[in-house]
């Protein structure tokens, strides 16, 4: 897996895919994640943007300062490089509070799965995620690592917007979201966490590649941590990793 | 005092846009910035501010604006718009110097969707994510992040009105390209038979009203995939061409999300970006397949076209009427050139 050799795909003049696979695999994602990291760090002139996805790179240039060919001579200089572990990856404990009000699809959940809704919340909070990508909006966050268990369908029909911060499950993966939207997931779960603020100087605090863990908190700890991270402070923990 | 730009009414979509966010869609926020980033850059140009500075943004719905405080020119530039100051008529890629008191309006004309107005002097909105380019999804840039409304006031910092006017602009980017949208194929044109790639740039595909400055859904015949249609999502360059299930391609915009899960059979190259918006629901299209190489050659070429000075061409004949004109007998020697003797 690792030796084969990434397709360079054209999205107009102005952006190349480097793609790693076709598939949502943690290995191809590591791939990716550590052609962006080093790929940025050559700074070239030109280089407007770097997109990470589950599997493939992203690379937005001006072609009038640097071509096609320079670009892909980039990357394949660093492909042939043995790859050095990328920037050190943090992992995070986002509170979320699982409380019927904040979850309205736990007893769905509960019965697509046959489980206890508590072997549910369990489940979900025992798992370590990863942040394949982040898209659709700003700060709604892709996560991988669902446990088989709660691996479940979406829904046949999107439902109207949800409030905002929902966690999301379904499809083989949760997501954490910001905004208020129409979706085809099911609510798990509600976070006090702002993955998105213009209050705060790092307006996006998990980057790419990091891992999280959901921590249950009840109702009225939602109340308090949800009234600080609306003031712009990030209510989540960086734990050992 | 201090100038500023008062909006005294609004259609929906008037926003402010420059150049747009960068080195946020790793983090799931769109670009945004102008739809015909061109008649963006003339505008600005025309009035001696760098390329990308804020502008105004109309839609069809049209604005109407004055200033306060201290007289200031603008330019605009975009598609065929009706613009008129005071009630009096001025081409659609012109500049004129407002006078507090002024009533400068912009509506929509014969052809074209969007028109920039661009201010000599900085508009001053507070930059959100590096950028003051409106996201009205996600409520990004502007004033909150919403469209611009009748009584929204926008500071202008080093506003300058010594250009006078009015003029109309005079460039060579203003003659462009008149065949079929170009693209490039891909990155996902691997979903597609070679019957499917020719039946989707035959077309002819009709925009449809469904069409926002975060995407133009296209209508014709129904394209199908070889391979599927859902693919694991990837990024999304300005210009790309989702083909959904339905088999009716969608352009994906400058309000565009960063990435998505529908495969990409061709991406719409940079030139003709400003052309495809300026395209209104009901007008057909076909596209033209261009290599990477042609597909910079015109963007260098655009680049240098709009390096070059922009003319301001004095306006001073539309201030005679039509009778005075007949009177004078100077008509015959305006249309002569365009109606040559036979």
């Amino acid at each position: 897996m690792a030796d084969i050799a990434p397709r360079y795909l054209d999205a107009g003049e102005t952006a190349l895919v480097v793609e790693f696979g076709t598939t949502v695999d943690p290995q191809i994602n590591d791939r990716v994640l550590a052609l962006d990291a080093a790929f940025t760090a050559l700074k070239l002139e030109g280089v407007r943007e770097t997109v990470p996805t589950y599997r493939s790179l992203m690379i937005h240039y001006d072609p009038l300062v640097i071509d096609r060919a320079a670009v892909i001579a980039a990357v394949e200089s660093l492909e042939a490089t043995p790859v050095t572990s990328s920037a050190p990856k943090s992992h995070w404990l986002i509170p979320c509070c699982y409380a019927h009000e904040y979850a309205e699809d736990l007893t769905h959940i509960a019965e697509m799965t046959k489980l206890s809704e508590e072997r549910v919340v369990e489940l979900h909070t025992g798992a370590r995620y990863r942040v394949y990508m982040y898209g659709f909006a700003p700060g709604f966050c892709y996560l991988g690592g669902v446990p088989k268990e709660l691996i479940v369908s979406r829904r046949e029909t999107p439902r109207p917007p949800h409030p905002t911060n929902v966690v999301l499950l379904g499809g083989g993966l949760t997501l954490i979201t910001t905004f208020s939207m129409p979706t085809g997931w099911w609510l798990i779960g509600r976070s006090p966490e702002r993955m998105f603020s213009l209050k705060r100087e790092n307006n996006f605090f998990v980057g790419v590649g990091d891992t999280l863990q959901f921590v249950p908190v009840d109702a009225a700890t939602f109340a308090t941590l949800d009234a600080r991270a609306e003031a712009g402070e990030v209510v989540s923990r960086k734990a050992a990793t | 005092m201090r100038a500023a730009l008062r909006i005294l009414s609004a259609g929906p979509g008037v926003t402010t846009q420059d150049r747009g966010r960068n080195g946020y869609l790793r983090f799931g926020a769109s670009e945004a910035g102008p739809m015909d980033r061109l008649a963006h850059r003339l505008a600005n140009r025309a009035v001696g501010s760098p390329m990308d500075s804020p502008a105004l943004e109309v839609s069809n719905g049209g604005v109407e604006v004055a200033v306060e405080g201290a007289p200031a020119s603008v330019a605009l530039s975009g598609g065929a718009f009706n613009i008129a100051l005071d009630g009096r008529p001025l081409p659609p890629a012109c500049v004129v110097t407002l006078e507090p008191g002024m009533r400068l309006s912009v509506r929509a004309g014969a052809t074209g969707s969007w028109c920039y107005v661009a201010p000599a002097g900085q508009i001053e909105v507070a930059p959100m994510l590096g950028s003051i380019s409106t996201h009205t999804r996600t409520a990004l840039g502007g004033i909150g992040g919403r469209p611009l409304m009748a009584g929204d006031v926008l500071p202008l910092s080093g506003a300058r009105s010594g250009l006078g006017g009015p003029f109309e602009i005079v460039s060579p980017t203003l003659q462009r390209y008149d065949g079929g949208i170009r693209v490039i194929l891909g990155p996902q044109d691997d979903f597609f038979a070679p019957d499917q790639i020719d039946a989707f740039l035959h077309g002819p595909w009709v925009v449809s009203g469904r069409s926002d400055r975060m995407a133009y859904q296209l209508e014709g015949p129904k394209l199908t995939h070889c391979k599927g249609f859902n693919i694991v999502s990837d990024g999304i360059a300005m210009g790309a061409i989702q083909v959904p299930g339905v088999g009716q391609p969608v352009v994906l915009m400058a309000d565009r999300q960063p990435t998505g899960g529908y495969p990409k059979i061709a991406t719409v190259i940079g030139v003709d970006l400003g052309r495809l918006a300026q395209m209104r629901p009901g007008d057909t299209l076909h596209f033209e397949k261009v290599s990477v190489a042609q597909a910079v050659e015109a963007r260098r070429q655009e680049a240098r076209l709009l390096t070059e000075p922009v003319v301001l061409t004095p306006l001073v004949r539309t201030e005679l009427s039509s009778e005075f004109l007949l009177g004078l007998n100077l008509v015959d020697g305006v249309t002569a050139a365009e109606h040559p003797h036979s």
